[in-house]
């Protein structure tokens, strides 16, 4: 199976553990504690993620092996959960892997349905980035 | 009905409630607070019922047909202007102009009162807490004659700064743009003061009531200002009308605003002569049923007793600011000695949005962000506050909510 389809099937099972929303964003705010550490120096304009009302920046790198390196961060405890959440998923994937999964794990999840409302978090903006990314660097993997 | 109650301040809640029929619902299994009436105002079964009756009975075009549905449609326009003039105390409804909302109310003072008499080196007067629709038209105004505006600006409590006031008030100054509540720190600035000080150096005053019109008792020819604009939907009206209203002899010597049927007398390719106050300034097709549904809202807010809902709702603010202050690392935004219906406010290590959504998944809404008044932020250096902002229906029941959703957020986000 695809690794990043895999993972994605993965996240729904893990979400749909929890019925109760609040204890989801729990384990959602909790998976942003455990981010690795963002650099100063990748918080740039470049880096700048734009389409949320909190501050996201993601460092993208393509690796020798092929593979795509993101990491991210945020100011908002939310949203770091949502990166932690994404880069479980799409960090150290294979870019023609990333496109043939597609991001439709997030409405199996039911972000589409809570987190759409503010459209602040940055959730759509974050993916396009990466799924951007991923075509950007088709050619190298 | 009546829903005022005595003694002073006690609204029938639950009959008010009752009139609103969108607050009848879940949101993410939870019954909805709505706390975000800063934003916009929800609409009471009057209004949506009168909207859907001007539709399905009256509707026609106003001001031309010989038909009957043309007259009455005439008749609740007309009828509706006459409201308004009463609801904030015009001596003539020449001085009521039916517009988008504030936005445009004031974009047709900046282009129109502006054009004609600003000029070089002229100076307006803005205070920082304006939200941009009080801001931008001004700045661009400026750039065009070359003028200046110059920002009043605000005290640590949010008070604004008097002092300043009358220090950069000037012979130079030809307009004091001002909020009566600012929207995003809910300060009420000192009005009677800002426009007598203005009148004696020859300035004109235009007073932005966005925010205040539905929370306190306004009467413009006391106020004894010169404009004063203000939107429907911000008082349980519809969305799309607001009004602008100018002291008679402005409007006399204002060149029109925009073009086209209606705000002319008569046309030809020699000349064109415009129409009698108030339609030289309403061209084109006017919102007919949303100032119907405004006129509604505001008998609807009427009724109610405006010193009821201002009396009733500083009880909620005064519960609501005690709350909060209980939340140890919650800092108020905004605590001037006079102000109403906003309580702003960060807290240490939370980033608003964060809030916001942990309240909206129990139900709770209200506004987090930088409230479309980035001066006011920049001011407190904060990137955003949350902000609960209060109308007729929100009961103590409502603050307590909000406030054991705030903890419980604040549990999960620790």
């Amino acid at each position: 199976m695809n690794p990043v389809a895999q993972a994605q099937q993965d996240t729904v099972e893990e979400f749909q553990l929890f019925d109760d929303w609040m204890v989801r964003y729990e384990h959602i705010i909790d998976l942003g504690k455990a981010l690795p550490n963002f650099p100063v120096e990748w918080r740039t304009e470049v880096n700048r993620i734009r389409g949320c009302q909190s501050q996201v920046w993601f460092q993208i790198e393509m690796q020798d092996s092929g593979r795509m390196d993101i990491q991210g961060i945020s100011d908002a405890a939310i949203v770091s959960g949502l990166i932690a959440l994404l880069l479980r998923v799409y960090s150290g994937q294979k870019p023609n892997d990333i496109l043939d999964a597609g991001p439709e794990f997030i409405s199996d999840i039911g972000f589409d349905e809570h987190l759409s409302p503010t459209r602040s978090n940055g959730l759509h903006s974050m993916l396009k980035v990466i799924y951007e990314q991923a075509a950007l660097n088709l050619g190298s993997s | 009905m009546n829903h005022a109650a005595t003694p002073l301040g006690m609204l029938d809640t639950a009959a008010i409630r009752a009139d609103f029929p969108i607050l009848n619902q879940q949101i993410n299994g939870h019954p909805l607070v709505y706390l975000d009436n800063g934003a916009t105002t929800q609409k009471p079964a009057q209004v949506i019922e009168a909207l859907e009756h001007f539709y399905k009975v009256d509707y026609s075009n106003v001001h031309r047909g010989i038909h009957t549905l043309s007259q009455r449609a005439t008749e609740r326009f007309e009828n509706a202007r006459q409201t308004v003039r009463h609801f904030i105390g015009a001596d003539s409804e020449k001085e009521i102009i039916f517009t988008r909302g504030t936005t445009e109310s004031i974009n047709l003072v900046a282009h129109s009162w502006g054009d004609k008499n600003l000029h070089a080196h002229d100076e307006i007067l803005v205070s920082e807490m304006e939200h941009h629709s009080n801001i931008v038209p001004w700045q661009i105004l400026a750039q065009k004659k070359q003028a200046r505006v110059v920002p009043i600006p605000i005290d640590d409590d949010g008070a604004l700064n008097m002092a300043a006031f009358h220090q950069r008030l000037s012979a130079k100054t030809r307009i004091v743009a001002i909020t009566e509540l600012s929207n995003a720190l809910g300060t009420l600035p000192p009005l009677d003061e800002i426009i007598l000080a203005a009148h004696k150096v020859g300035a004109v005053v235009l007073v932005d009531g966005a925010q205040s019109v539905a929370h306190k008792a306004v009467n413009v020819a006391e106020l004894d200002c010169d404009f004063y604009a203000f939107s429907g939907h911000k008082v349980y009206g519809p969305s799309g009308i607001g009004i602008l209203y100018a002291k008679q002899t402005l409007l006399e010597h204002m060149p029109p605003y925009q073009s086209g049927g209606d705000m002319i007398s008569e046309v030809s390719f020699t000349g064109t002569t415009y129409n009698a106050l108030p339609y030289k300034f309403e061209a084109g097709t006017p919102n007919i049923v949303g100032a119907d549904g405004l006129a509604i809202a505001l008998n609807y807010l009427s009724n109610i007793g405006l010193n009821n809902i201002a009396q009733h709702e500083a009880n909620l603010l005064s519960y609501a600011t005690d709350k909060a202050l209980e939340i140890p690392g919650l800092h108020i935004v905004g605590s001037a000695k006079y102000k109403a219906g906003i309580l702003s406010f960060v807290i240490d290590g939370v980033h608003a949005t964060d809030l916001g959504t942990l309240l909206n998944q129990q139900g709770v809404a209200i506004r987090v962000g930088h409230h479309c008044a980035m001066p006011v932020m920049q001011r407190f250096n904060l990137v955003s506050t949350a902000r609960i902002s209060l109308g007729i229906y929100n009961t103590i029941e409502d603050i307590d909510i909000c406030f054991t959703s705030i903890n419980k957020a604040l549990e999960i986000l620790a």
